[in-house]
């Protein structure tokens, strides 16, 4: 059920959120619409939907856009999320990357969809704590999400209590973060090891210098209509190295979704793109 | 078989917090309400894990690491320790890191935090 506002409101809403992001409101999503954009109302001296949206047709405002297809965003992430996932990254999938890539002696990671960017970090971390496995390698990562705001604060590199203790053992955080009055922040040599970027997947081309060998797509392609998210995961292939692998949310797959990728006869709950299996098989 | 949690701290509201969370996630729950209590149920018993408060009367938690780092369990593997506790200054983290301490917990605490810090140290 909805709010109090107007249906066309609601519709507006939606409507706004799709043509900036691609993604769509599920009818589960579209109860907690009020309650997501009361801050944005309030920031705004706005005191209800209608008026929202009312503004949002009027006004030329560009900052009242950004804000409001921000809270609309789900922007929920934390370090490590699902640890056997990176374990089996941390050993498996690099290790076949460093063979593949052997000669070229490169590395390059992408994000997509990185929200605040404690997945990035827990990349970053993870490489960091390789220094002599990756001695001479170039290291590439990259994170870029939709939202202006959670792309900011990935940039920043400060968590809150509740942030950093989500998903991150403790050692790493004491290693990792200093503790500031603002919170807790990501030191600088982890910092550097990043670039952030505010971006559309649907739309711009990530600033990739090399295919990625490693893409993290994980909890996005799911708030994509389906038509989107074959257009998402051509994206996703057009930027993939032949032998990558992609990581996806442990509720999303690619069956019957794309023909792009395959799951990994590797790595269970990885996959890889589609076309290099087939090579592999007729090899 | 169910996972055993002992929970150390001297209050009781904390310890009722902590037991609905644990016996949630189906944990067989323990509890002490000082280091001295902790000390001589493990000196009995031998929990998965150990849920410890830093201050504590009697003997606070720094004291009880330090004890429990002198008791044999034999063959079986010893208890993840656990800090639960709001001295949150880095300089306490790294002090009960060094002291023995698994995994740190800061207060206020949620579910999902308790969670995830019990994964971690592999009892959850």
């Amino acid at each position: 059920m909805m709010g109090s506002a107007s249906e066309s409101a609601y519709r507006v809403l939606m409507g706004v959120l799709e043509s900036r992001t691609g993604q769509s409101l599920s009818p589960n999503r579209i109860w907690r619409i009020e309650m997501s954009l009361k801050p944005v109302m309030q920031r705004h001296g706005i005191a209800d939907l209608d008026a929202l949206v009312a503004a949002l047709v009027t006004s030329t405002s560009r900052q009242l856009l950004d804000d409001t297809v921000d809270a609309m965003l789900n922007n929920e992430t934390f370090f490590y999320r699902e640890h056997s996932v990176f374990d089996d990254i941390a050993t498996k999938a690099l290790e076949h990357i460093r063979e593949v890539n052997a000669l070229s002696r490169r590395l390059t990671i992408w994000h997509c969809g990185v929200s605040t960017g404690q997945e990035a970090y827990s990349m970053a971390m993870l490489l960091a704590e390789q220094a002599e496995r990756w001695a001479g390698w170039q290291i590439q990562i990259i994170g870029t999400d939709v939202s202006y705001h959670a792309i900011s604060r990935a940039r920043v590199g400060i968590y809150s209590q509740f942030e950093i203790q989500r998903g991150l053992p403790v050692q790493r955080m004491v290693r990792w973060f200093d503790q500031t009055e603002a919170g807790w922040l990501a030191k600088a040599d982890l910092r550097r090891r990043i670039e952030f970027s505010v971006q559309n997947m649907l739309v711009d081309r990530p600033p990739l210098t090399h295919p990625a060998d490693l893409i993290f797509c994980r909890n996005l392609l799911l708030y994509f209509a389906a038509p989107m998210r074959l257009k998402a995961f051509a994206r996703l292939r057009a930027v993939a190295a032949p032998q990558s692998f992609l990581v996806l949310g442990a509720g999303e797959t690619v069956l019957g979704q794309t023909d792009q990728f395959v799951a990994s006869p590797r790595l269970r709950g990885l996959y890889e793109p589609a076309d290099q299996q087939v090579r592999r098989v007729a090899a | 078989m169910s996972k055993s949690c002992l929970v150390v701290d001297d209050s009781k509201v904390i310890r009722k917090v902590a037991r609905h969370i644990l016996e949630s996630m189906a944990f067989a729950v323990e509890e002490a309400a000082d280091g001295q209590e902790a000390l001589t149920f493990c000196r009995a018993n031998r929990p998965d894990v150990i849920l410890l408060d830093w201050n504590m009367p009697v003997m606070s938690g720094m004291e009880f690491l330090g004890a429990f780092n002198d008791l044999d369990f034999g063959h079986d593997e010893r208890p993840r320790v656990v800090f639960c506790t709001t001295e949150n200054s880095i300089d306490h983290i790294r002090a009960a890191i060094e002291a023995g301490a698994d995994e740190y917990v800061m207060k206020p605490f949620d579910r999902e935090t308790l969670e995830g810090k019990l994964q971690l140290v592999g009892v959850a």
